[in-house]
């Protein structure tokens, strides 16, 4: 009986506590700067696709929701043809991030995507592409990979020496 | 004592009741998340104030759905009982001098008749619905009732034998030096705790039992039909706090303020211990329920009677 009495005076003493809920659309919670949200193709500094078309993400992801098609440029260099992430089945688990080889595509901390009609949540690659590098803002993945490409012959990447010249004599 | 103008109150009484029985849904919901240190509603309007509003419109909307193994003329009359009754007692509540609508010389007795009647609704439905769980809540709904009904009866009967009368106007007048909560308070506390349990309210929401029982005896019921069961047990707790203010409270009587306000203020406050109550107690077992209700609460009631019986036969 005592028991019962004091978990009613206790509950009273509520009235004078703070309020735990946050008023959503007015104050916002705090997101860790890592949140996994909405996702983003990002560019390079230089302002090129960094996505070079692997398919990792599409293997990676769990629940099949992106979509790609690769073809290449005129300077033989790899981008997807068309980029599809479905938003309707995606769980934001940030695999694809994970695979991507480029760090072309990230998850951004933007959770706010509702839409009325669920077709407005396939985002093509006009609505993925930043213009930005994203998280990683001196990465070129062309400038380090060692790959040959026409506008990034071999030597002219960074940490990479330049051929060796095998008709010279000179050390 | 009653209103020169018998229409007009029956009128204002009904509008006054249900429209605050309808409001007592934000409230509950409002205090309850006072107490969780949530907001509840407070989107709709000022505070959420429209939320009953939307909540009418929502309800009125709905499909009024009678299942095909239901037997219909029950199920159709159980939620009507309930609300019949409960506005039946409110005819002999005294809000006010001037403010009521009849003043029998048995009015207490009126009002634990009509209290017991409802019962009928929540047997019924129960029984009507042709469903287990219906008929779970409509069998804990009798045993709880009939239980709880002999002391209830009991525990008001010291106030009967210090006031002299079962009229509840006689019984606010005789309160004028002292509120029968003084020297009735076991009466008090029994009547509480019965009056809680007559309205079916949290620790005592067997019937009901939403973690057991689905929704208990309105499992089956929809629409407006489900509505009325829901303003009845409103209705129920205005009803059960009018009394409590009536019968130990004082009634309307009060200094400077007009009487009507003072009894608003009472009945309110003891509607709020009602929402306070659901927000801390946890609901009781079955069995623990009835071995209360007999082997505690019945005795109590006794002694309370007999021990004022003696001091008011040793007074005059």
């Amino acid at each position: 009986m005592w028991s019962l009495i004091r978990t009613i005076w206790n509950v009273l003493l509520h009235t004078f506590h703070k309020r735990v809920t946050i008023q959503y659309p007015e104050e916002k919670a705090y997101l860790a700067p890592r949140t996994r949200g909405r996702i983003i193709l990002s560019r390079d500094p230089d302002g090129g696709e960094r996505c070079v078309a692997c398919y990792l993400c599409a293997v990676a992801c769990p629940v099949d929701c992106i979509a790609l098609q690769a073809t290449e440029d005129a300077n033989e260099r790899r981008y997807p043809e068309f980029f599809r992430i479905n938003f309707s089945r995606c769980i934001f688990c940030g695999y694809c991030e994970d695979a991507c080889p480029t760090y072309a595509i990230q998850l951004t901390p933007d959770f706010e995507m509702g839409e009325y009609n669920r077709q407005n949540l396939v985002y093509e690659k006009e609505d993925l592409l930043i213009d930005g590098p994203g998280k990683y803002p001196g990465y070129n993945f062309w400038r380090v990979c060692g790959e040959q490409i026409a506008g990034a012959d071999q030597g002219e990447a960074e940490n990479q020496a330049p051929p060796v010249d095998l008709r010279s004599l000179m050390p | 004592m009653t209103s020169p103008h018998p229409i007009a109150a029956i009128m204002g009484i009904l509008l006054v009741v249900l429209s605050f029985s309808a409001m007592l849904i934000w409230v509950e919901r409002r205090l309850l998340a006072l107490w969780q240190d949530r907001y509840g509603p407070n989107r709709v309007g000022p505070f959420g104030l429209l939320q009953v509003l939307a909540d009418m419109i929502k309800i009125f909307t709905k499909e009024d759905w009678i299942p095909p193994f239901a037997d219909k003329a029950v199920f159709v009359i159980a939620p009507m009982i309930v609300m019949v009754t409960v506005l039946l007692s409110f005819a002999v509540v005294p809000f006010a001098p001037g403010i009521i609508v009849m003043d029998p010389n048995i009015a207490l007795l009126f009002f634990l008749g009509m209290s017991s009647l409802g019962v009928y609704s929540i047997v019924l439905a129960g029984w009507s619905s042709d469903s287990k769980y219906s008929l779970l809540g409509g069998m804990r709904a009798a045993a709880q009732m009939i239980s709880y009904e002999v002391f209830m009866s009991l525990s008001l009967m010291g106030v009967v034998l210090l006031a002299g009368s079962f009229r509840l106007t006689a019984i606010v007048e005789a309160q004028k030096g002292l509120w029968f909560v003084v020297p009735q308070f076991l009466g008090f506390a029994l009547f509480l705790i019965a009056g809680v349990a007559e309205a079916r309210r949290l620790p005592f929401d067997l019937p009901e039992a939403e973690a057991e029982l689905v929704a208990g005896f309105h499992s089956e019921y929809s629409g407006m039909k489900f509505g009325m069961f829901f303003v009845g047990e409103y209705l129920g707790i205005i009803l059960i706090s009018s009394m409590i203010t009536v019968l130990f409270f004082g009634g309307w009587l009060g200094p400077w303020l007009p009487p009507i306000v003072w009894f608003a203020i009472k009945m309110f406050a003891f509607i709020c211990f009602f929402i306070l109550l659901r927000a801390s107690l946890p609901r009781l077992r079955f069995d623990q329920l009835m071995s209360w209700g007999w082997k505690t609460m019945l005795p109590l009631a006794l002694v309370n009677l007999l021990v004022t019986g003696a001091i008011v036969l040793a007074w005059k």
